[in-house]
């Protein structure tokens, strides 16, 4: 009998019913609730039903909360504050476990969840956020559900699912300089598509993930849903059990033992067999810019704005004809003679603290020449940033320091990118309107969007910073 | 949700390549009650700002059913997408391929998603352009797709999503019948990973 996959280790771990017809009702270890999930809440209170392990569900504002405020009180907007008070109020209910903006350990759920050790190896982690998957970096089966499934797992803690497809995607060798996570996970959609990953969970594998930061890890899981999949797993080895030990949630003292004990037999077996096997060579990814209006439509920061006609699928030929069109650019133009009108650092892709970290080396004695937003992704990350200095770094550089949350990337705090206006972002999503009606972005990593900021244009990072 | 047997409805083509759930309603009104009165008017809110989008255009804007292509529903968790389709009264998407949240979010609500080949997609859209107001028909029990020119198409669907939507039933009741499964799960799991459920 053929070995398994790290994936469907986790999965037969889970399994509380598995029907003849394929679906299988699986156990969720831990639920992660945005503000706007509140909805489900009403839905479960609507039914007549409750939360059956409260304390199993973790929620937090993040997508609502404007950057400029520190308590539930100062937000104006109703649409914004409502959420959060409704998310806080379903919470105590319930006895769900709810950070609220005063306390240091909220942020966005996919920076939080692994940061207090709630997101652990092994586990089954799900939230009606699409890029839960953010948290299969760690070693778990980590997925974005709709509202009426956050429900079901209130009430149940329980989903049903069908067993995906297995993919496993290697990396092999050294990354070159100033070429960061985000651009290898840029690269991957660009070469097998937004649909790629479709139907399929994504195992990443290779030197060049085994050699990658956990934070570096979990850009990349992040952005796996942008390739088709809600699932991107990667194995639990040293660095990521080094991660989780001692965060506030993670097993302590004997507990701690047989965990890492579990976790070391996690990774997939020599002979697992996966349907789809893809390997890129770490060596020939450069830094990244998306130009059009999808996340596969990404070019190397040196090559130029493709040109639709140059492209044989008619369907596809139009495709870039329009994205072109909404994002104003001329194909043939080089990438670096595009201006941009803001920046933004942040999102579940890049507000870590090594994202931040890597974004001041760039800032650091530098002028942002555009309106650069620096944000947080949790209370704790920012925090960490503080005592660091790296706040004071953005500040001198013009850039403005924000409180957490998620910002400009969903466009649902008051953080916006206007109509017309270019931003050049470390977030997920360059989709039309995605960052305000209007909005055209190109996706990038920390270092790039920091090198944007000071030299008012996509540029090469890699001229900044001293590299070839 | 309602249940689904048969459906028939005027086809509106969406000749747009991963029409992402930003696009099928844009974030500002996922945060919007399920039964908001104005969901009807969320569906493509912004790709509408265009007079020319198909869905502002008559016979289209009463249609019924979704003619995609590849990708459709990528994207956003959002559930709103499937209220925003529901409110307009549309049951059914033919795709050559959906987002796979948007996929099982349809699925809950009792809007029908059917994948068919790219050719078969690209025919009954090319359909749908030449013929304004043509109707598709749909047959869950026999998991077949009547185009406009009368030819029909086989799809696929799992067997428990199929039953659940010719029954209108949701997971809840479903899920409840397996309580005894779910105790006994429990119990092992606790043991199995008892370093989760420690004295934190």
């Amino acid at each position: 009998m053929a070995g398994k996959t790290l994936f469907q280790k986790v999965w037969d771990n889970h399994v509380v019913v598995a029907r003849d017809d394929g679906k299988t009702l699986l156990y969720v270890d831990r639920q992660l609730l945005p503000d706007w999930q509140h909805r489900a809440f009403d839905a479960l209170v609507e039914q007549g039903r409750t939360v059956r392990k409260p304390k199993q569900n973790f929620a937090m504002p993040d997508h609502s909360v404007p950057t400029t405020v520190t308590r539930v009180e100062e937000i104006v907007e109703d649409v914004m504050r409502i959420p959060v008070e409704e998310l806080e109020r379903h919470s105590k209910n319930f006895g769900v476990v709810h950070f609220d903006l005063t306390d240091d350990r909220h942020g966005i759920v996919h920076v939080v969840g692994p940061e207090q050790g709630i997101t652990l190896p092994g586990l089954i982690v799900v939230c009606g956020d699409s890029h839960t998957s953010t948290n299969g970096a760690l070693g778990c089966i980590a997925f974005g559900i709709g509202t009426s499934e956050v429900e079901h797992v209130l009430a149940t803690q329980t989903i049903w699912q069908e067993m995906p497809k297995q993919m496993r995607i290697s990396i092999n060798g050294e990354l070159g300089f100033g070429v960061t996570a985000k651009d290898v996970i840029l690269a991957i959609i660009g070469e097998i598509g937004t649909a790629g990953g479709t139907g399929y969970a994504i195992e990443y594998a290779g030197s060049a993930i085994s050699a990658m930061s956990m934070e570096g890890r979990m850009t990349m899981s992040n952005m796996t849903i942008e390739a088709g999949s809600r699932f991107g797993i990667m194995p639990p080895d040293d660095i990521a059990i080094e991660y989780v030990e001692r965060r506030p949630y993670t097993p302590k003292g004997e507990k701690w033992d047989q965990a890492v004990a579990a976790w070391r037999a996690l990774p997939s077996d020599e002979d697992a067999i996966f349907d789809r096997e893809v390997s890129l060579d770490a060596a020939e990814i450069a830094p990244m810019v998306s130009w059009g209006t999808s996340p596969q439509d990404v070019v190397q920061v040196t090559d130029r704005v493709p040109d639709p006609s140059s492209e044989s699928d008619a369907d596809r030929r139009a495709d870039m004809e329009n994205a072109l069109d909404y994002m104003g650019l001329k194909p043939g133009m080089p990438m670096t003679d595009i201006p941009v009108d803001k920046v933004f650092i942040g999102a579940c892709t890049n507000a870590r603290i090594e994202d931040l970290r890597a974004a001041a080396e760039v800032a650091k004695g530098r002028k942002a020449k555009v309106q650069t937003l620096v944000v947080p992704g949790s209370g704790l990350v920012k925090k960490q940033a503080e005592a660091e200095g790296l706040d004071k770094v953005f500040v001198d550089a013009g850039m403005e320091w924000r409180q957490p949350g998620c910002s400009m990337c969903c466009a649902l705090n008051g953080d916006i990118v206007g109509p017309g206006e270019r931003v050049a972002a470390t977030n997920n999503r360059n989709f039309q309107g995605r960052q305000g009606p209007g909005s055209r972005t190109h996706l990038v990593s920390p270092t790039m969007a920091a090198a944007a900021a000071v030299e008012g244009r996509i540029s090469d990072v890699r001229k900044l910073t001293g590299g070839s | 949700m309602d249940a689904f047997t048969t459906f028939k409805g005027i086809g509106i083509p969406i000749d747009i390549i991963n029409c992402d759930t930003d696009q099928i309603i844009p974030a500002r009104f996922l945060r919007k009650d399920r039964r908001d009165p104005e969901m009807a008017s969320f569906l493509w809110h912004d790709l509408r700002k265009d007079p020319d989008f198909i869905f502002n255009k008559a016979p289209y804007s009463d249609g019924k059913v979704v003619v995609a292509d590849i990708n459709w529903g990528c994207g956003s968790s959002r559930e709103g997408a499937v209220y925003a389709l529901n409110a307009n009264g549309i049951r059914a998407v033919i795709a050559p391929s959906f987002g796979d949240i948007h996929y099982n979010n349809c699925l809950k609500w009792g809007v029908l998603p059917v994948r068919l080949s790219r050719d078969d997609c690209d025919s009954l859209r090319g359909q749908l352009h030449d013929d304004p107001g043509a109707e598709i028909a749909f047959d869950l029990e026999a998991q077949t797709v009547t185009g406009p020119d009368g030819a029909s198409y086989g799809f696929e669907i799992d067997h428990f999503d199929k039953y659940r939507m010719l029954n209108g039933l949701d997971d809840y009741g479903v899920t409840r019948e397996y309580d005894t499964q779910f105790d006994a799960f429990e119990a092992k799991h606790k043991a199995e990973y008892d370093w989760l459920y420690g004295d934190a």
